[in-house]
Order: structure tokens, then sequence, then C-alpha cells
């Protein structure tokens, strides 16, 4: 994760076609600019960021799902509870479904576990619009890569085969 | 009025904090009930799940943009209605 440029995934460890679901594994920075002012003294990944976190497995699953045709952006952040104080250095495990695809817009259901104990869920919802009216398909494609998105979409595709 | 009317009226109710007693069946979404459009995909999610269909909201506003079909055959309440009740028709 680098915070401060909005990088909140590592890594797809797994994403599944049928269930329209994705885990992501990130790690929260041992330092950041973030944690000198959130908080002096006590380092805490900030709750707007954790939101980010989901938002952002949300929207690469289902720019996989679409096939890469659409992109959703955030507009409503239905529910979110922040349970837990996630700390730095942490590894963030973030689950994403689909709970609904609608005409132009999607809503999916989130959380992100620390060591297995459940620290934050929303519901998010996005609108959706064509990688042909906005210009950002190349830094998608280059974000794909950095997590590894593709090597698991073709182990998914390779179980669904066999 | 319709089963369906009502519904609809409780989810816009609830979704943009409008009294509903002021939600007719000629009421426009727009124009009367100043829902906007973050509102109104709240309103339309809740229309898919109740009803189990899928309003066609992009295929709507493309029409309208094209002149097509006018903001009214979608956007007053008992036209939306009557959208629905067609929607709920085909999935049976």
């Amino acid at each position: 994760m680098l915070l401060e440029y909005f990088q909140m995934l590592d890594h797809v460890k797994s994403i599944d076609f049928a269930d329209q679901s994705i885990v992501v594994e990130s790690v929260v920075p041992e330092k950041s600019p973030i944690f000198e002012g959130h908080f002096p003294g006590m380092p805490l990944m900030p709750g707007v960021l954790l939101i980010e976190s989901m938002a952002q497995a949300s929207g690469i699953l289902y720019m996989a799902l679409s096939e890469f045709k659409v992109m959703p952006f955030l507009m409503s952040v239905d529910t979110a509870k922040m349970r837990q104080f996630v700390n730095p250095s942490e590894t963030l495990q973030i689950n994403s479904k689909i709970e609904h695809q609608g005409s132009g817009f999607v809503v999916s259901k989130c959380s992100i576990s620390v060591d297995g104990k459940r620290v934050c869920n929303s519901q998010l919802k996005f609108a959706t619009r064509s990688f042909d009216e906005v210009p950002t398909l190349e830094h998608i494609m280059e974000l794909a890569e950095r997590v590894s998105l593709q090597d698991a979409i073709d182990t998914y595709k390779a179980g669904a085969q066999s | 009025m319709s089963e369906t009317f009502n519904k609809v009226a409780e989810i816009i109710a609830e979704t943009s904090e409008i009294d509903l007693e002021t939600i007719t069946p000629d009421s426009n979404t727009v124009d009367d009930l100043g829902i906007d459009s973050l509102d109104f995909l709240d309103i339309v999610f809740a229309i898919d799940k109740e009803f189990g269909i899928k309003v066609p909201l992009e295929q709507w506003t493309q029409e309208i943009n094209d002149g097509k079909a006018d903001a009214d055959d979608y956007f007053i309440l008992k036209n939306l209605c009557g959208k629905i009740d067609e929607l709920r028709a085909a999935k049976d």
C-alpha cells in the first residue's frame, strides 16, 4: 500500500466469477505521512482509507467481471462500520462481493479482516461508466498488472475448466 | 391506487425522506419530488430488489436523450409504475 498515492491494493489472492467475489491482500505501511496527522503518537489507518480500500477491491472485481468494458465510480457509502483499530504493518484481507448489478450502477458488500478478525465492513454503490467515456483504461490495466489480477483470473478459469 | 404504486411510494418516502402523503401517481420524481440522480439510483436499487427486476435505466436515459421518449414517460410515478408492472410481467 502507498497511502498517499491511493494505492490501496497489493495483491489479488483470488477472484470467483460465479460467486462474483474477490479477495485482495494488502499490507499497511510501517511509515506514511498520513500517520503524522492520524494520529501523532498513535498511528492508525484512517477509516476513510479502509473504505477506499474496499471500494478499490470492488472496482477491480467489477471491471474484471465486465471484461474491462466499464469502470465503477464510488457514488454512495450506504453503510460502513469501523470495528477495530488498524495499525501500521498489519496485513489486511479485503473481501468484496457484488450484491446487485443494476442498469448503470452496481452495489457491493465488503469487509476487511486482520488475522481472521473482521475490522470493518461496508455496502458501497457505484455508478458505472464505459471506458469509451473515461480516459482511465491504461492506468487501470497497469493497476491490474501490479496487483496480479490476471494471474487470479487465469487461476479461477483453470479451476473452473477442470 | 395500485400495489406497485404504494410500494414505490414507500420506497421513495424512505429513501429520500419525503412525506408519503405528498407522493401521488401524478408526481414527477424530479420536478415535484426533487429527487436527484443519487437518490434515484437508491430508489432504483430498492425497486430492483423489491420486485426482482432490473429497471433499464441506461436504456431509458438514452431514449430520452435521443428524443425517442419523453422524460414524463418514465419519471411521472404512474408511468414509472406501469413500466415496472411491464417488467414484472415480462419476468413472469
